[in-house]
């Protein structure tokens, strides 16, 4: 008995491991980082191991800013207070936008009357004030059938649903609640294909997955002097070029810049923006613009510290301005 | 007046007995209540085999076909038809090796105390009635109570020791329960018979009740670890990985002191988690992956369980007294 609590000290004794590089954060990105990892692992023989956690982007925050993890994943920018908590330990860190991400708001495909949908009508349903009254199609729209609305959407934990809600609501996670949400969002795919009054919005990998079963429905917009804009449908080049507004979002990676110092975090980041425009359409995820990955690097090369963001995100917003934009913390 | 009829009639069927065709029709209706409930007990009973066996078949008719040994030693891959299950088998055999390592000697030891030597009084009553509660207390909890402890106090980190320790003490009751009713199956006689010829209590255990009732134990001890290889919801709360493409530490080398225990401090993950990741991705392909996973899982689980059960057909056959 002696003889093992000797040897479990001095397991405990020995040092934590080496040359690893430790990520968590978002379960959006992390198909990403998936086929980063899986490449880097490959081009550095054993030298370097990467560990990827889905702890989700506010979990991996918390962790990020303990000084846990070297790199965190982030389906939005950091909210003021996580902004606080790295302050307080010390953490510095580079923002990077890596890719793009839509969410689209899908229907049954058998749905004939809707084709396109307004930024105003989409408020119309999901508002917290529409809850319990707003229930059927023609309350939002006249032209629409007397038939009951059925809604699906992310869960209060998804970034989805934060970046949903700013972006219609205009206030991040304030939604009425007697709807069908789920953080699985395959669970949301099943319930709208099944549905024929169903509307609701998934991520863009998972309408992409599922064309056959789904029905994207179209974003209309206003320009800036107020003329309504035909109704955009999701896809990379809309997403690309900044007409499917304003429900697509870039997606981030943090790096803690105390983490750069270690050599496989140093080659990691490097490697990251070398490939990541390869990478990211190779697993359905909309690239962002060649100049913006240039961009993001040298602003990774010159360790250009802090966030751009107010503590909340900013809904259409074109990426090379994002880029450009200096630091506010 | 009403109890005097109650009365006559009494009287009336004690003096005239049933007649022959009253009994039988009497017995005709017992003996049909009978067979009517062991029809709905057999139809309780395949309906719950049904169900499972539904589950099953629908998960391995998807499954099956993606199950090769490709799938056994590849690594997690973004590429659904090249990814495998290395590091999620790997990572639950080593998690289970540590459990094992924990839950055994404090479970058999603290099942020993409790049947040989503790009191019967109030303060053994209370220890007893908290193992049973703990049985009952739900894994996230432990989960919850591991980060806390062992994460941030003792500073395991996110680890197989971490997460075998979790497990460890989250099937600990079951190992303790088991242990005691192995003991309690051993007839007293066996012990006097022992402390009659001069054996001490402790080599009375040693020599006798230890190895007489050692297939109950191991039975129980292979159901808690069944248990815990499908556990997920603590492993999740400790933080155990989604992706890891790469393997623990060997635990044996070529230099010395040839055996190294620092696998125990890798970052790891399990079979549930990995099935978990596959289940929630958009792509079909990934959830093929995911259903050889679960059936892999699953058949794991309905081996052990075929284990325990031999073991326990076996020592009974030896066991004479």
């Amino acid at each position: 008995m002696l003889k093992l609590s000797a040897l479990l000290l001095f397991v405990w004794m020995s040092p934590a491991l080496a040359q690893t590089v430790v990520v968590d954060g978002s379960s959006t990105v992390y198909p990403i980082t998936e086929a980063v990892a899986e490449e880097f692992q490959k081009e550095f023989k054993g030298k370097y191991k990467v560990t990827v956690g889905t702890k989700g982007t506010g979990g991996g925050f918390k962790r990020f800013c303990r000084g846990e993890t070297d790199v965190q994943n982030a389906s939005r920018p950091i909210l003021k207070l996580e902004f606080d908590a790295c302050k307080e330990t010390g953490i510095k860190f580079i923002e990077l936008p890596i890719a793009y991400d839509a969410t689209v708001v899908v229907v049954h495909p058998k749905n004939e009357w809707i084709k396109d949908i307004t930024v105003e009508e989409l408020k119309k349903i999901w508002e917290p004030s529409a809850q319990g009254k707003v229930t059927k199609w023609n309350q939002i729209n006249p032209k629409w059938p007397d038939q009951p609305l059925k809604l699906f959407g992310a869960g209060s934990d998804s970034g989805t649903f934060d970046y949903f809600t700013e972006a219609i609501v205009g206030k991040a996670k304030s939604s009425r609640g007697d709807y069908t949400a789920s953080e699985d969002d395959n669970t949301l795919v099943q319930g709208v294909s099944q549905e024929k009054n169903a509307i609701g919005y998934i991520p863009m990998a998972y309408y992409m997955g599922n064309t056959a079963k789904l029905k994207a429905v179209g974003i209309i917009t206003k320009d800036k002097k107020g003329k309504v804009l035909p109704g955009v449908l999701p896809s990379r080049k809309t997403v690309e070029d900044g007409s499917y507004q304003p429900l697509a979002r870039p997606l981030f990676i943090y790096i803690s810049q105390k983490a750069l110092n270690k050599p496989e975090v140093k080659e990691y980041a490097s490697f990251f923006m070398k490939n990541v425009a390869t990478l990211v359409p190779s697993v359905q995820y909309i690239p962002l613009p060649a100049s913006a990955y240039e961009m993001a690097t040298k602003n990774l090369n010159s360790a250009k510290l802090g966030t751009v963001f107010d503590g909340h995100s900013e809904v259409g917003l074109r990426i090379e301005d994002l880029l450009k934009k200096e630091a506010k913390h | 007046m009403e109890q005097s009829m109650v009365q006559t009639q009494t009287a009336r069927l004690l003096r005239e007995p049933m007649s022959d065709v009253d009994i039988a029709r009497n017995l005709k209706w017992r003996r049909m209540k009978n067979f009517m409930f062991s029809v709905v007990g057999l139809l309780t009973l395949l309906f719950a085999i049904c169900t499972l066996l539904a589950l099953f078949i629908d998960l391995a008719m998807t499954g099956v076909p993606r199950i090769s040994a490709e799938f056994f030693t590849n690594f997690p891959s973004r590429f659904p038809e090249k990814a495998g299950i290395l590091s999620a088998w790997v990572g639950s055999l080593a998690v289970m090796i540590t459990t094992a390592v924990v839950a055994i000697p404090i479970g058999v030891a603290a099942g020993i105390y409790l049947e040989e030597y503790a009191p019967k009084n109030f303060f053994t009553k209370i220890i007893e009635l908290n193992i049973i509660n703990l049985a009952g207390v739900p894994s996230i909890t432990f989960g919850l109570m591991a980060l806390g402890l062992f994460v941030y106090k003792f500073k395991f980190g996110q680890s197989i020791l971490t997460a075998g320790m979790t497990l460890g003490l989250l099937v600990l009751p079951i190992v303790i329960v088991t242990t005691r009713e192995a003991i309690r199956t051993i007839p007293n006689s066996i012990r006097e018979a022992s402390f009659g010829l001069g054996a001490s209590h402790w080599q009375t255990i040693q020599h006798h009740v230890l190895p007489y009732s050692s297939g109950g134990i191991l039975t129980g001890v292979i159901i808690s670890l069944s248990r815990a290889i499908g556990e997920t919801a603590p492993l999740i709360t400790i933080g155990a990985l989604t992706f890891i493409a790469f393997l623990p530490t060997a635990p044996v080398s070529d230099v010395f002191p040839y055996v190294s225990f620092q696998w125990l401090h890798d970052a790891f993950t399990v079979m549930p988690i990995q099935m978990f990741n596959w289940v929630s991705r958009p792509q079909q392909e990934f959830h093929v992956n995911a259903a050889a996973t679960g059936t892999v899982l699953l058949v794991m689980t309905l081996l052990m369980n075929g284990v325990a059960i031999y073991i326990r057909y076996r020592f009974r056959r030896r066991m004479k007294w």
